[in-house]
């Protein structure tokens, strides 16, 4: 079988906050298709390793490369567009569950048509939420509301930060199954943050697990979880 | 009372701020029994006021007298002293004092400078001062309170803003919202002075016009004009301010410098 491509590849990244190492000399391959669980306790710089991949926070060191390209030769609007991102609280805009959606194409003068924006929320399971407001959604719902919004930049890596620890058990693994299809389904690479071991075992193909910033194990499910 | 017991003006005007003083002493003491503590802050200011005041007249009386540069001279340094005051409001927000003063400078120098241009405002330095100083007073509490909202809209938006960036928004883009609600908010006051008008306030402008003899309807008029210029001068700071202050708090990254906690910055990449 025949390697796929590395589409994201860190490079000794790294992120200082007075003298602090947040994130210490990462450096990891995902390749197209694959799913990385980021775990490690809290604290260990999980959020803060995510939030370096669509620079939403800048290196102290190293860098990112997308694709082969330094991610800082890329427009951070046109980076951030193909690199999505999904965060544990979903933070909605004041508005209707259409005008959500359209957010991410609207910043490029695109426009998502109602028939798109349908076909993402049957993909989340809120199929009759197109024109509802926002305002009295419940946390699962709204989360699902998130991750279609994400999609419809149709990006090709997908950062998730612990995107179901602030749902309850029942919602929770709705919104797991439901990005367990989506990935598998639009063929995504995905960095996926969580401080479940479980959730790693049934979403991700490789696991990276950190300590105080730094990888202390890394590489496939089986090698790093069922060792 | 206090005009019967001091018959030179001077130690009236100073039983007068000693009593007004006392006031607010009393307004701070209330403040403390809620728990709200304003001691230092009010009693420095109260100190400084007086000071500054008292200064500033025995200033103008030889100034009053001299030639007309010293008008422009003195309100350059009325911007300067209003743009170093306001930019207290946008504490943790790296170049605020450039952009105040840039601010304060734009809406109110260029309302005086029109005005005077058109005769509006009398050359007169003796006109000249009072109301440019009035408009620039305006124009400094009108960039206080936008910046004072900026502030704090970002501090507690920092989710939403991050999102809009995540999917792809310019940093423009992502604080639009905020930044319109500081430009509103800010001119409140203006428009509410405008609306009261004659009502709730007869400002002092027109008391001493009618004191100092000029037809009272003629007063009132210019009253009107003085409130007109002060909310277009506003205005034009809060939207100057409000626009430039938006490209501070992001780096040439679009990531978003003024966070909550460490001093609200934090590192990022340096500005371009
Ligand atoms: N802006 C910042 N300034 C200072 N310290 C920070 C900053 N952001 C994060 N930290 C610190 O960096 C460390 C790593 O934080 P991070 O959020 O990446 O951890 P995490 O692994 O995601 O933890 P959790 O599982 O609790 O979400 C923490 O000790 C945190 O306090
Ligand atoms: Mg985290």
């Amino acid at each position: 079988m025949p390697e796929k491509s590395i589409v994201l590849r860190t490079d000794l990244l790294s992120r200082s906050i007075q003298n602090r190492k947040l994130v210490d000399d990462i450096t990891v391959e995902v390749r197209a298709g694959e799913v990385l669980a980021v775990v490690g306790s809290s604290g260990s710089g999980k959020s803060s390793f995510l939030r370096l991949l669509n620079r939403l926070d800048e290196p102290s060191s190293g860098t990112v490369f997308l694709e082969d390209i330094d991610y800082r030769t890329i427009p951070p609007c046109e980076l951030r567009r193909k690199v999505g991102m999904v965060t544990q609280r979903a933070f909605l805009f004041p508005g209707t569950v259409y005008e959500n959606l359209q957010f991410g194409p609207k910043q490029r003068g695109e426009e998502l048509s109602e028939n798109l924006a349908q076909e993402l929320l049957d993909g989340v399971g809120l199929s009759s939420y197109l024109m509802r407001d926002v305002t009295h959604l419940s946390g699962g719902e709204a989360q699902r509301i998130s991750i279609a919004r994400a999609l419809a930049n149709t990006p090709s890596v997908l950062l998730l930060d612990e995107p179901t620890s602030a749902l309850d058990d029942e919602s929770k693994s709705g919104v797991e199954g439901l990005l367990h299809d989506i990935i598998r389904k639009r063929r995504l690479t995905c960095v996926m943050v969580t401080h479940d071991v479980a959730q790693a075992a049934r979403m991700a193909t490789h696991v990276m697990m950190l300590a105080d910033g730094r990888v202390i194990k890394e590489g496939t499910v089986k090698e790093v979880l069922h060792a | 009372m206090l005009n019967r017991l001091f018959t030179d003006q001077l130690q009236l005007g100073l039983a007068q701020s000693a009593v007004a003083a006392l006031l607010v002493f009393v307004v701070v003491l209330l403040g403390r029994w809620r728990k709200v503590h304003l001691e230092r802050e009010v009693a420095i200011a109260l100190v400084r006021g007086l000071v500054q005041i008292i200064a500033v007249g025995s200033v103008l009386v030889v100034l009053l007298r001299g030639p007309q540069w010293t008008g422009a001279f003195l309100l350059a340094a009325m911007i300067l002293a209003a743009g170093a005051i306001s930019t207290k409001r946008a504490k943790g927000i790296p170049g605020s004092l450039l952009v105040s003063t840039c601010s304060i400078a734009c809406g109110s120098g260029s309302v005086i400078a029109i005005m005077t241009w058109l005769g509006v405002i009398d050359t007169a330095i003796t006109s000249l001062i009072p109301v440019g100083s009035m408009l620039i007073a305006n124009a400094m509490n009108t960039n206080g309170l936008a910046l004072n909202r900026f502030r704090s809209d970002v501090l507690a938006h920092v989710g939403e803003i991050e999102t809009a960036l995540a999917l792809g928004a310019s940093s423009k883009q992502s604080i639009a919202p905020y930044v319109q609600a500081s430009f509103e908010t800010s001119l409140i006051p203006a428009i509410d002075s405008l609306r009261s008008l004659g009502i709730v306030w007869i400002p002092g402008l027109m008391a001493g016009m009618l004191l100092s003899g000029s037809r009272p309807i003629y007063a009132a008029i210019y009253q009107f004009v003085v409130i007109a210029m002060i909310f277009a001068s506003s205005s034009l700071t809060s939207l100057v301010s409000t626009m430039l202050i938006s490209s501070h708090v992001f780096t040439s990254a679009d990531q978003l410098l003024l966070r909550p906690g460490n001093g609200e910055i934090g590192t990022q990449a340096k500005k371009a």
